[in-house]
């Protein structure tokens, strides 16, 4: 089923052929940030986010596009061994289709998410949450303190490389702190993102934290 | 010659007076026994050239940061977490594949340390030691359960000790030597093999290494996740290549390729891989069987 969803397009309509679509495969590109690189700093430095915007999630983005043309190429050739061994290239780079999500990708779509996670000071950026999610950490986790703890024992517990997240369980309507491996989505845990840390090392290397926990 | 055994920095000796008694309470009985063991800790083994000698490819700070602080620090975790244990008695060969627990790793093993125990008389005499009160113990039935004591950095510390022999300065020279020989027996040609290794570190996702192995009598290049090494699979590493972000991020930012291509370019000791080759045939007939004629 991934496979015939991941032929989808969003939106548009398309020949029907006994179930199949055949549409043209959409290409994604990288986003802009709503701010300077340099404007995160001193918390986390200009070399880092050009580096993790421009090199990083530029490659998933890149090789989310090829592997999705291959895949298409390989689908057009009935070429099951190719689909079948692309279809972890598509995973990791973009994302395989979850529900819900028609073109969605992990690599792809947890940096979209970070970016917007993230804020200059002057904009609101580190200021305490107010509101329904204030009164949600509160409830949950003591205070918001007491959240900070806990995702920090949990990323820094984390081996290799993953993310770290705050998610929303919808059905006990509660909220969860949780990791993921490499550049799987939250939503394999079945749990919505609300708020993400990348903590592969690339994410803070460079500025001297040589391990996660530090910053 | 390059040895892949590391010898523990200092012995710590325990009062051998204290006795098992059967009247004493499980968890005073069970201090008793530690009591008994012989442990060691582990030190942290220097590279085999000083931390800037593989400049310009690796950095100085980039090998202090990767020695000093990630291998260091498994290995700090790694004395804390097995201090008090029953698993201070074990070899690093038995920590390795108990934590590895065939494929459903404890929390433990991501952090296995894999120290191979020198072979000299000191560690002979302690092991036996050690193994003769953990078959009195056995007896008592009060075996220690502490198979799920959170363990970490056992692995990354071998892997690591490992790794820092793969390298020499002045490495990267042609590949000579018995290795040579395998390596195109195997994989046709010098090239396929390279290519077959750059493919596979490349190609690595997330953190791990990278490795090649002797694999049911004949040399595989392997890639693992995170922490594991081919040991648990049964296979003999004889070259790695750290893929985690941590190893190449100074010096090379995301050019994960360019870091690959300079370790088998300018880094890598086949002096060391030939050494580890006449070690594995002590125990594996790489070739066919040769039968005598009379």
């Amino acid at each position: 089923m991934a496979l015939l969803a991941s032929l989808r397009r969003t939106g548009g309509i398309g020949l029907k052929r006994g179930g199949l679509f055949t549409r043209e495969i959409q290409s994604f590109s990288l986003p802009e940030l709503s701010y300077e690189y340099s404007a995160l700093e001193p918390v986390i430095s200009g070399e880092i986010m050009s580096l993790h915007h421009q090199k990083h999630h530029q490659a998933y983005v890149t090789n989310y596009n090829k592997a999705l043309e291959q895949l298409e190429e390989a689908s057009a050739n009935k070429n099951s061994e190719a689909i079948v061994s692309l279809q972890s290239a598509v995973k990791f780079n973009g994302g395989d289709n979850y529900e819900g999500s028609v073109y969605e990708s992990p690599g792809h779509i947890n940096h979209s998410v970070f970016w917007k996670n993230l804020a200059p000071v002057k904009e609101g950026g580190g200021e305490a949450p107010n509101g329904g999610l204030a009164k949600a950490i509160d409830t949950q986790f003591g205070s918001l303190n007491a959240l900070i703890v806990k995702m920090n024992a949990v990323g820094a517990a984390l081996q290799g490389s993953g993310w770290v997240w705050l998610g929303l369980n919808k059905d006990l309507k509660s909220l969860i702190v949780e990791t993921t491996p490499n550049q799987d989505p939250l939503v394999t845990k079945g749990l919505l993102p609300l708020l993400g840390i990348d903590v592969w090392e690339h994410a803070y290397y460079l500025q001297g934290y040589f391990c996660c926990s530090e910053c | 010659m390059m040895t892949l055994l590391q010898k523990p920095c200092f012995i710590q000796h325990m009062p051998l007076h204290t006795s098992i008694s059967s009247t004493k309470m499980k968890g005073a009985v069970r201090k008793t026994w530690t009591n008994l063991l012989t442990v060691a800790q582990f030190g942290l083994k220097d590279p085999p050239y000083k931390l800037d000698a593989l400049e310009p490819y690796i950095s100085h700070r980039s090998l202090e940061v990767h020695w000093g602080k990630h291998h260091r620090g498994y290995l700090d975790n790694l004395n804390k977490q097995i201090e008090g244990t029953t698993l201070q008695g074990y070899t690093l060969e038995e920590l390795i594949k108990v934590t590895y627990n065939n494929g459903n790793p404890m929390p433990a093993f991501s952090n296995a340390a894999q120290l191979i125990l020198s072979r000299d008389l000191v560690t002979l005499l302690i092991w036996i030691h050690n193994s003769l009160l953990k078959m009195i113990w056995k007896r008592h039935k009060r075996f220690g359960t502490d198979m799920e004591t959170q363990l970490k950095d056992w692995k990354q510390v071998w892997n690591h000790d490992f790794f820092w022999e793969c390298m020499e300065p002045g490495g990267g020279k042609e590949c000579t030597g018995e290795i040579l020989e395998f390596i195109e027996r195997d994989f046709k040609s010098y090239d396929m093999f390279l290519e077959e290794f750059k493919q596979a570190a490349a190609t690595q996702f997330g953190s791990g290494w990278v490795w090649l192995v002797v694999k049911d009598r004949k040399l595989a290049v392997e890639k693992s996740t995170n922490a594991v090494n081919p040991l648990v699979w049964g296979h003999m590493p004889l070259l790695t290549l750290d893929v985690w972000e941590h190893s190449y991020y100074l010096d090379y930012q995301n050019r994960r390729a360019d870091y690959i291509s300079v370790f088998m370019d300018k880094l890598v000791s086949w002096e060391a891989v030939n050494c580890r080759l006449g070690r594995v045939k002590a125990f594996v007939n790489l070739r066919e069987p040769a039968v005598p004629y009379t």
